[in-house]
């Protein structure tokens, strides 16, 4: 059986940054998502910015919004 | 997480995997016109209960059935009932088997009598693409490099990869760490290492790569209606070289399922 999860965790890159601190990312292997901070790396002032590697939460039943979750260093 | 198992959990994953690909075996050996997808999962389930296993599907999260069963544009997570299997048909069939505790998962996908050329060719490249992921699955590796080989077999050849579906890893639970989605950049995600035991199932459609869920809240299927393929193995990344797969019977490969 596929794994359905709630979410798929896929890696990108950082292209934009947008106001209200939302980000366009470049998901690996092709398409571009807008995406969110999560709050746990709000709680802990992680910075991002165009450029950076991070892992990206999607959710399968809308691949073009996505939540960062980590910066990679 | 992602749990590396030991030689003895590995060993006792291939017994497992060697039942599922008897069970797919006997599957395809019952496909063909007139039947239906619940008397193919019927007989599934009595082989597997035969041989002291227990189908993983069977009450997983809710699921009825001991197999998935996924007729044409249908990609995965089917409930086999009703449908009867017609010639021209793509009956995909995706197995996960217990046995002493140990899962293991596998599917693959049958042609029905004659198919039409795209199709063959779609079930060609699925497995093409396949084995290029299990290629991938070295120790030293990352999940990008398997994600990125079978993106580039499917979508090479015009075909598209199912996103919001992942390969998984797998063992001592149905799901387990890390995702492997079918599509990604190399040298990206997690490392893999010796004993990490990975289920990868590219997903791939005629058409484009867009998916919904049926209103059963479990069956998938291709948005443009365009015919879906799965093909998986349960692999075991091993110190050096390629891995070993986990969900290969020699009846298997009498049948032509080869790999």
């Amino acid at each position: 059986m596929a794994n359905k999860e709630e979410k798929i965790e896929v890696e990108g890159e950082i292209t934009e940054a947008l106001p209200s601190t939302m980000f366009r990312v470049q998901i690996d292997g092709g398409h571009s998502v807008l995406a969110t901070i999560s709050g746990k790396m709000r709680k802990h002032y992680i910075r991002i910015l165009p450029g950076d590697k991070v892992k990206v939460e999607l959710s399968p039943y809308d691949l073009t919004r996505g939540r960062i979750t980590y910066r990679h260093r | 997480m992602i749990v590396r198992k030991s030689a003895a959990e590995i060993e006792g994953m291939a017994r497992a995997g060697e039942l599922v690909a008897e069970t797919i075996a006997l599957v395809g050996e019952h496909v063909r016109p007139g039947i239906t997808t619940g008397e193919l999962d019927r007989i599934a389930e009595e082989f597997i209960r035969e041989h002291g296993a227990v189908p993983t599907s069977k009450g997983y999260r809710g699921f009825p059935a001991a197999t998935c069963i996924s007729p044409n544009a249908m990609v995965v997570h089917g409930i086999p009932g009703e449908h009867r299997v017609e010639e021209g048909d793509l009956i995909s069939v995706d197995v996960g088997i217990t046995l002493d505790g140990l899962v293991a998962d596998s599917a693959y996908t049958f042609g029905v009598g004659e198919i039409d050329s795209g199709s063959q060719r779609l079930l060609e490249v699925g497995k093409e693409a396949l084995a290029a992921g299990i290629e991938q699955a070295r120790a030293g590796n990352r999940v990008g490099d398997i994600s990125h080989a079978v993106q580039k077999v499917v979508e090479g050849a015009g075909f598209s990869v199912v996103r919001s579906l992942v390969g998984h890893g797998v063992g001592r639970s149905y799901h387990e760490e890390p995702q492997i989605p079918n599509f990604g950049d190399p040298g990206r995600g997690p490392a893999l290492q010796s004993g990490m035991t990975l289920a990868i199932e590219p997903m791939i459609t005629a058409g484009g790569p867009g998916v919904y869920l049926h209103d059963d809240e479990w069956s998938i299927s291709t948005q443009d209606g365009s015919m879906a393929a799965h093909f998986e193995h349960t692999v075991a990344v091993t110190e050096d070289g390629p891995p070993k797969v986990l969900t290969t019977a020699k009846s298997r490969e009498k049948a032509g399922l080869l790999p």
